[in-house]
């Protein structure tokens, strides 16, 4: 009998000491960093569930990429920056093909590390601005479009609005913002476009104890009156700072967000927050093939945290559009080794070679669902146009063409920014990485 | 000197040329008070019955919170679902007393302290399983409460007083009323504090220490109901209103740990004190200094009062 079990054990042991290489050809890892806890959850959830529900369609349909399983792993960050190094220590080991922070705080301190672990960072349209140089940052990608991006489109929308950007001379606008990372990215650039048009800049920064309590910063925006309002938010401040703004009757088409707040957002700013603004450059909704491919395979099947009528909000597209820039990172990075299970390594070489045009698009069942976006080894980002969206009570619908980003004032900013972060990090290392040419 | 008269001069100009917007910062300083000192209350309640901090007292705000939204949004009329929330604060209180407090008597005051910590992972875990972490809309015209504002004009101004926040004054008044007259004038009010002085000396003429931590636990429990409806309703009902009550913490400093006036006066001065810096003072530093201000206050008041401002003066032999 001992003989016998022996025997099966060893089999075992011999079977899976065969298996397990098997497996890991077959695989590839991609671990997510989300929040689906804590105070930042409200906007953590939705975008949790978009991206790994567009990676979970992939495996279902198509088996994963190129012939390789995807094999998701969360891990909860809880929008904590000790966490978020934490998950990244964890998750390191196990040959990431590539670290999606989802928090600026977050992404700050993974970019050292990225050139030294081998492991490209995608912070879509957060982080650092200035790490859309590929030259100084060969290992982060940031687009389509990063922070001054965005406040440059919505200082130019503002200028549409007052009939020319000259006119904006000896406005007010006002900046309410997460006093953190992400809501401080944007002020060098916001000072510099002030000295530039002439507006007065007024800052009413919200620390993250105070997100929804924030009277005494509209109390401030009162006295202040100042003509126009951005805001940077995220989590709680995003519905608190629309109460408050419809609380002392400030005019809700001249207050202007980046591109965060989402639909739980504006349903819980209540009638308020009608003729809120903010950029956003995908569309909402479900009218795509891909996003039907989700819904018949993932949240039909149960595969899915989603709820069924939040597939498609704006918050769990944007999730969809951050894993379809994964993929075709790796896809890309399988076609540029010629290897069905790639590395970090082949995964940045993929992700600054992107060309995702419109025929692509089409082929990945999202023609029209956002523009196309090209990526080189200067440029990580794209510096992609956004368009205006506009909460109508109920969903938020487009009210303006696509606005390019001030490319003439945001790019020579975002150049010096770089050369001063590598100026200011010892022994920041010279780029040696190869440059691929596109595919 | 330019800064000097930024400091000492240039802020009261302002309220003379703007009192409107005085008054403003005062009600806007007033209403914080008044929601900073319920979250307090929580804390003192317990505190005084057992001499425990009870860590959980913030996410206690957001589990009732959820579970009323939770429970409405299940298809449950908003008024049942009120009262099956309270139910559910009391099922909580009995948990509490058996399964946490009953086996560690006379432990050490900071094992109990710990045991908070422990519920509070317990109850975030819980409620994020039970109910989600996305956001819920607090249902305020269900439950009765006013919508709008009523706004007066006052020195070639106009001052903005949202009927919500009236609300939770008078509500918030209400339950002080209520909760001193129980403490003072009750019997199981003043086996409470005798709870409170020694768990021993208190079983030994036949208080029944469980039924004290139930009763006091259950009614920390409807405070934090209290005040999980009256902070959903200014942003949304999650997880972040936690954060909030890291604000009851200046409170209790400068209130006093075993007082229930202390934790209202102690909410007011926090409030409107930090309205106030933050509104006159706070363009001097750039901002965004609500979030330590507080801590300043209170500090200040340690100096004078290191017991707090009424808080009972410990004195130890050593």
């Amino acid at each position: 009998m001992v003989r016998k079990l022996s025997t099966i054990l060893a089999t075992a042991i011999v079977a899976s000491a065969f298996a397990l290489p098997a497996k890991a050809q077959d695989s590839i890892y991609v671990p997510l960093f989300t929040y689906r806890t804590g105070p930042f959850s409200g906007s953590g959830i939705p975008i949790a569930n978009g991206m790994r529900d567009y990676l979970t369609m992939l495996n279902e349909r198509d088996g994963g990429i190129g012939g390789a399983k995807l094999i998701l792993e969360e891990c909860e960050t809880g929008y904590d920056t000790k966490k978020g190094v934490e998950c990244y220590e964890a998750v390191k080991g196990k040959n990431p093909v590539m670290i999606n922070p989802w928090s600026t705080g977050i992404t700050l301190p993974l970019i050292p590390r990225a050139a030294v672990d081998k492991i490209p960072i995608l912070s879509m349209a957060y982080g650092l601005s200035a790490s859309a140089d590929g030259e100084t940052f060969p290992w982060i990608f940031n687009p389509p479009n990063t922070y001054w991006d965005g406040l440059s489109m919505i200082i130019k929308y503002i200028g549409e609005q007052e009939g020319g950007l000259d006119k904006l001379k000896g406005k007010k606008i006002g900046y309410i913002y997460l006093d953190a990372g992400f809501g401080r990215e944007p002020l060098p650039l916001f000072d510099q476009l002030a000295r530039d048009l002439g507006f007065e800049l007024k800052l009413y920064p919200v620390p993250a104890d105070s997100m929804q309590n924030q009277s005494s910063q509209w109390l401030s925006v009162r006295r202040d009156r100042p003509d126009y309002m951005v805001l940077y938010g995220w989590g709680a401040l995003n519905p608190t700072a629309v109460k408050e703004a419809a609380k002392i009757n400030y005019p809700m088409e001249k207050f202007i967000s980046i591109w965060w707040p989402g639909d739980d957002d504006m349903r819980s700013a209540g009638p308020g927050g009608k003729g809120f603004k903010t950029l956003n450059w995908h569309a909402v909704g479900t009218d795509f093939p891909a996003l039907q491919d989700i819904q018949k395979l993932v949240v039909d099947k149960g595969l899915s945290q989603a709820p069924k009528n939040s597939v498609g909000e704006v918050l769990y597209n944007r999730g969809v559009y951050n894993s379809m820039l994964i993929a075709e990172g790796i896809r890309n990075a399988q076609k540029l080794t010629g290897k069905t299970v790639v590395t970090g390594e082949d995964v940045r070489r993929g992700l600054e070679t992107l060309n995702i045009d419109e025929a692509r698009l089409k082929e990945l069942g999202l023609e029209g669902f956002a523009g196309p976006i090209k990526l080189t080894c200067t440029d990580h980002n794209g510096h992609r146009p956004a368009f205006m969206q506009q909460w109508d009570g109920e969903k938020w619908v487009k009210i303006s063409e696509p606005i390019e980003p001030m490319a003439d004032r945001v790019k020579p900013l975002l150049e010096a920014a770089a050369r001063d972060y590598a100026e200011k990090s010892t022994g920041w290392p010279k780029r040696t990485e190869p440059c691929d040419k596109q595919s | 000197m330019d800064i000097l008269y930024s400091i000492f001069i240039d802020p009261f100009v302002q309220m003379g040329s703007a009192p409107d917007l005085l008054v403003q910062t005062l009600w806007e300083g007033l209403v914080s008070g008044v929601l900073y000192a319920l979250i307090a209350l929580g804390f003192v309640l317990i505190f005084k019955a057992s001499g425990v901090f009870n860590f959980a007292q913030g996410i206690m705000v957001v589990f009732a919170a959820l579970t009323l939204v939770g429970l409405y949004e299940a298809g449950v009329p908003a008024i049942l679902a009120l009262i099956l929330t309270i139910a559910v604060m009391f099922l909580l209180a009995v948990g509490v007393e058996r399964l946490v407090l009953r086996p560690l008597v006379n432990q050490p005051d900071i094992i109990l302290f710990m045991a908070t910590f422990g519920l509070t992972y317990f109850l975030i875990g819980f409620g994020e399983l039970v109910f989600g972490g996305n956001p819920k809309v607090m249902i305020t015209d269900e439950l009765y409460l006013p919508r709008g504002s009523v706004e007066f004009e006052m020195f070639g101004g106009f001052v903005s007083l949202q009927k919500i926040d009236i609300t939770a004054a008078i509500i918030a008044s209400v339950m002080v009323a209520a909760l001193a007259v129980f403490f003072q004038k009750t019997r199981i009010g003043r086996a409470l504090r005798a709870v409170a002085d020694s768990h021993k000396a208190a079983l030994s003429v036949g208080i029944s220490l469980n039924q004290i931590w139930i009763i006091v636990w259950f009614t920390a429990g409807i405070v934090a109901l209290a005040t999980g409806i009256m902070w959903g309703a200014r942003s949304e009902v999650s997880f972040a209103l936690q954060i909030i009550a890291l604000k009851a913490l200046p409170v209790l400093i400068l209130g006093g740990f075993t007082s229930v006036p202390g934790a209202i006066v102690g909410g007011l001065i926090i409030g409107v004190g930090e309205k106030l810096g933050e509104f006159y003072w706070g363009p001097l530093v750039g901002s965004g200094i609500e979030s330590w201000l507080a801590y300043v206050i209170a500090l200040g008041f340690l100096l004078f009062r290191p017991q707090g401002l009424f808080g009972e003066r410990i004195i130890e032999r050593i």
